[in-house]
């Protein structure tokens, strides 16, 4: 199978060039700003309503920041960035004070935010034009943007399958050509598995090194904005631009950013000699698609004719991370999402004069959120209560301590871990809607770095030989250590050609 | 029931709730002012409005002095502590959930001893004291009691959403017997009196700067169990502490006494008629589903952050007291006048103002003290300051102002016309030093007194107070009697 929306041999235009490529070219003054903003603008006109990756579409403000980044250019002045004048897509759980602010829910529909998130202040300050908001799954829950208020987005490689979630519209924007360049949030893997499923790349930072602030809450603990791409250097080049500290979070780390870009660069060589890889023995087993897993063991020995060192590695209470996982999400969901009840901004549903604050509150809540947010409000509300936060949310959070444990253990042994990033090929929009654990089962292998706060990528691994879909390859780096996927992730990227 | 009949029966078990609102510029949890009484929703932020994406920060100000009440409470401070989240929903909570500390306060087992009216000591443990935010404040329109029942419509004003919090919690206060309300008021003074010495709070119990929940239960005399208790809310000044604590403890008796149950229960002050009213009753009960807020790392203080916090404490005001009853030689009784009329500090910061002790203890425990009965307000709420008695005291002594003057320019500061020397400006109160004008006045009282002229210079000396009084009635008051005198007994040499 073939990606229609991305053929090969169209690399005069704008928009199938790297984000390097055409930062490239407009920093020569070779093309403007303006010239491929607009062409991704065009590119969104002409095919969104197939992919349906937006929610929002700011025209006029991404031209406008497109024509200053011109103008300072022609005057002379210093890119304000290596991505200055690139455009990008934002995924729609990042507030902006120029566009509306949804998380994909009704609860939010045309909600404008008085302050711009601290990620999208970055980027502004970057000098890079923002094309619109993505779709997702209504408040980053879920793996398919099924759950988006507004509709599914649709996979390029294939439009009756899903494009992953819950970032699903800004891996389908690259993968479309709408966009060079694109922000997820990953609190289980919805920047990861959608990139995957896409064959795109996206990377989870550390937690703690990209800023929370003004992205809307899913789980505190676990969420983390992150940069998405087609290539691994556009994907550092992004990293580099929305990471560092944020004294408007108390989750940010002060310390430096890591090297991405030097390692993406330094990476592009190919060479994997001394490099240790650990092959997660939980992640390579049966019940998996087999096209994935033969996919999976190519790109392995891939790195090993690379020169890397190949070692399986045991993390058994990865086993038991979708449970925890999907006790410490909903706990923190329930709380999280209390303050979306009507009073001060979004949906008020039910004011008639008849009900009381209360009553407009719960009414306001039951029209507001989708069947997935309501399922984990109510699971989160359970498992925090009286007499079951024991035996639920601090038994998961062992379970946390555990998972951790054993990445530690495995970073004794090795660099980097590897894995198939999803168990399956992206599956057909409908398929798994009726079954939230099945849906919840395809983040397997995604969420137990998550749970340990640590980074990890996602990148294009060939296409499964079964359903002629993109595989993808997952690097997982110990804390702080982002700067290895990005040399680990360039080397395999080069080995591929 | 009659108080005495109560205590021989019953047992009064107490426990104090103290909210106390910290005097920081920003709030808890983000850079918005803190201060009180701007335009409604103006001291707001994303974060205090609990606007979709915004985070908390911990503001060091407010750690810093939780630990300053802690450590001058004898507390042991925790080097880590943490925040969680009480989840509930309510109008006035702008993320339907506080942010507060729950298993991991950053103090914990101290005491506070206090001085009762008869002397006593009464030392009163203190189980924790623990940072938290404060809630929004609702308005309610139409409806009959400004409550939210039957209300048309409220009004939500986020100015206070975030300010900082200090509760403090006792242990259960046991055996005091009749005692009860005393301590109770002598606890909440002596809190009070702590916070402001710290510099963290002004303490205001009538504008909720300091809120007092009161827990009483009773059980009968010899059982150890307790009985069930109620929590008492909308106290809002010392003398109704004591008053809930009375009413509650007969009020408890007379049910128990009539075969009835305690019902575990808010009830809310009645400031009209010392009555506690039972409070809107819940329908379920409260499950706060408290977690540690993930938004928040632990709060740490290192040992020396401490020491160096503790090395700061000012003088504390039971160590004060004791300093100045030695060092200005005042009896016990004396002492404790003083402390009950609520004016130690007040002439405590007089004299530190340049008074003498005896000056000070004049003005404040006389004729301000009679001000503020006559106002129904507390003492340090009639709007003089210290350094406004101090500055009277000075212009006497200076001979620019007489007594009666001074009580005047005392007058002016209350009814709001400024400082002492605006009022003495703006009423022409200053004692009149123009020798000429007052020699004219002498002149024209001895001219117009030609009988008292001669008594006086037959011999009769003591006839002088006609003319003083002539003289002072012509100058509005503002001759200084002395000077007078002294030019009479000059001009009928």
């Amino acid at each position: 199978m073939t990606n229609k929306y991305l053929v090969e041999g169209s690399e005069n235009e704008l928009t199938t060039k790297t984000a390097a490529e055409l930062a490239g070219l407009i920093h020569s003054r070779e093309v403007t700003s303006r010239e491929v903003t607009q062409a991704h603008l065009d590119r969104i006109a002409a095919v969104d309503g197939d992919i349906h990756a937006f929610l929002h579409v700011g025209q006029e403000e991404a031209l406008n920041a497109a024509d200053d980044v011109d103008k300072r250019l022609d005057a002379g002045e210093a890119p304000a960035s290596a991505l200055a004048g690139v455009p990008l897509a934002l995924k729609d759980v990042f507030t902006t004070t120029d566009a509306p602010t949804t998380a994909a829910s009704k609860m939010l529909e045309g909600y404008m935010s008085p302050y711009d998130a601290t990620v999208t202040r970055k980027i502004r300050e970057a000098g890079i034009p923002i094309l619109g908001k993505t779709n997702m799954d209504e408040f980053a829950m879920g793996s398919s943007t099924e759950n988006s208020a507004y509709g599914p987005t649709h996979n390029p490689w294939d439009l009756e399958r899903t494009a992953g979630g819950s970032g699903g519209g800004s891996s389908a924007a690259l993968a479309a050509g709408q966009a060079p360049l694109a922000i997820g949030t990953d609190t289980g893997g919805s920047i990861r598995q959608p990139a995957a499923l896409t064959n795109t790349v996206g990377v989870k930072p550390t937690y703690g090194t990209v800023s929370r602030y003004g992205l809307i809450a899913c789980a505190s603990s676990l969420d983390q904005g992150g940069p998405t791409a087609r290539t691994v250097l556009d994907t550092a080049l992004l990293h580099e631009v929305i990471a560092g500290h944020d004294a408007f979070d108390a989750t940010s780390v002060n310390r430096p950013v890591a090297p991405v870009v030097q390692a993406a660069r330094e990476g592009a060589n190919g060479d994997l000699k001394g490099v240790k890889v650990g092959v997660v023995k939980q992640f390579d087993r049966d019940g998996y698609q087999p096209g994935v897993l033969e996919a999976f063991h190519a790109s392995v020995e891939q790195m090993r004719s690379q020169g890397a060192e190949i070692v399986e590695v045991d993390c058994p209470h990865f086993d038991d991370a979708l449970g925890a996982y999907y006790l410490i999400l909903p706990c923190e969901v329930s709380s999280n999402l209390a303050r979306f009840d009507g009073m001060r901004y979004g949906l008020r549903a039910g004011d008639d004069g008849t009900r009381s604050a209360d009553e407009v509150m719960a009414y306001t809540r039951a029209q507001g959120f989708g069947p997935e947010v309501k399922r984990r409000i109510i699971l989160g509300t359970y498992a925090l209560s009286v007499g079951y936060y024991d035996a639920y949310y601090l038994q998961a959070q062992r379970v946390r301590t555990l998972i951790a444990q054993d990445f530690a253990k495995a970073y004794e042994q090795v660099d980097i871990l590897v894995s198939p990033t999803t168990p399956t090929t992206a599956f057909k929009l409908g398929e798994k809607v009726t079954d939230p654990l099945e849906m919840y089962n395809f983040d397997l292998c995604t969420l137990p770095l998550n749970l340990a706060g640590l980074a990890g990528m996602s990148l294009p691994s060939g296409l499964a030989s079964d359903t002629g879909l993109p595989v993808g390859l997952q690097l997982m780096a110990p804390a702080f250590q982002d700067d290895r996927l990005y040399r680990v992730g360039a080397a395999f990227e080069a080995g591929r050609k | 029931m009659d108080f005495d009949e109560v205590l021989e029966k019953y047992d009064p078990v107490m426990g104090l709730e103290v909210h106390v609102e910290l005097g920081t510029e920003t709030k808890m949890f983000s850079a918005s002012s803190a201060h009180f009484g701007a335009e409604p929703n103006s001291n707001v932020d994303p974060v205090s409005l609990g606007l979709p994406g915004a985070l908390p920060v911990v503001n060091a100000k407010g750690v810093e002095w939780a630990i300053k009440i802690g450590l001058a409470l004898n507390c042991s401070i925790a080097e880590s502590s943490r925040f969680a989240r009480k989840n509930y929903f309510y109008p006035d909570q702008p993320k339907n959930y506080q942010i507060s500390q729950y298993d991991e306060p950053i103090a914990y087992d101290g005491y506070l001893d206090v001085v009762l009216e008869d002397g006593t000591e009464w030392r009163v443990e203190i189980e924790r004291a623990h940072m938290e935010e404060d809630t929004g404040k609702l308005t309610h329109l139409g409806g009959t009691s400004g409550r939210i029942h039957g209300a048309t419509a409220s009004l939500v004003d986020c100015n206070r959403a975030g300010v900082p919090l200090i509760e403090v919690v006792t242990k259960p206060i046991e055996g005091a017997g009749a005692r009860a309300p005393e301590i109770a008021k002598a606890y909440v003074s002596a809190l009070r009196d702590l916070v402001k010495a710290l510099g963290v709070s002004d303490g205001r119990l009538d504008q909720g700067s300091m809120r007092v929940d009161a827990n009483l239960s009773l059980r009968p005399i010899g059982q150890e169990e307790f009985g069930t208790r109620t929590e008492t809310k909308n106290i809002n000044s010392l003398k109704s502490v004591e008053q809930a604590i009375t009413f509650e403890m007969q009020r408890q008796a007379q049910v128990l006494d009539d075969g009835g149950v305690i019902d575990q229960e808010t009830r809310h002050y009645q400031e009209a008629d010392g009555s506690t009213s039972k409070g809107r009753p819940k329908e379920t009960a409260e499950d706060y589903r408290y977690f540690n807020d993930p938004d928040l790392p632990p709060v740490i203080a290192p040992r020396e952050w401490v020491e160096e916090i503790r090395a700061t404490l000012p003088e504390l005001p039971w160590v004060r007291r004791a300093r100045i009853q030695e060092e200005w030689k005042l009896s016990d009784a004396e002492m404790r006048d003083l402390i009950n009329a609520n004016a130690l500090d007040l002439i405590i910061e007089t004299v530190e103002a340049g008074t003498t002790p005896d000056e000070a203890r004049a003005w404040w425990v006389s004729y301000i003290s009679q001000k503020a009965n006559e106002s129904g307000v507390e003492l340090d709420a009639l709007g003089v300051a210290p350094a406004h008695v101090a500055r009277v005291v000075a212009l006497v002594s200076e001979g620019k102002l007489t007594n009666k003057l001074a009580r005047q320019a005392i007058d002016g500061v209350i009814a709001g016309e400024g400082d002492v020397d605006a009022v003495v400006a703006a009423r022409g109160l200053e004692v009149v030093r123009d020798d000429g004008a007052i020699e004219k006045a002498v002149d024209d009282a001895l001219a117009a007194n030609p009988d008292i002229v001669e008594k006086y210079r037959a011999g009769n000396t003591k006839v002088t107070g006609a003319i003083v009084g002539a003289v002072m009635k012509a100058t509005r008051g503002k001759a200084d009697p002395a000077q007078v005198n002294q030019l009479i007994a000059k001009k009928l040499a």
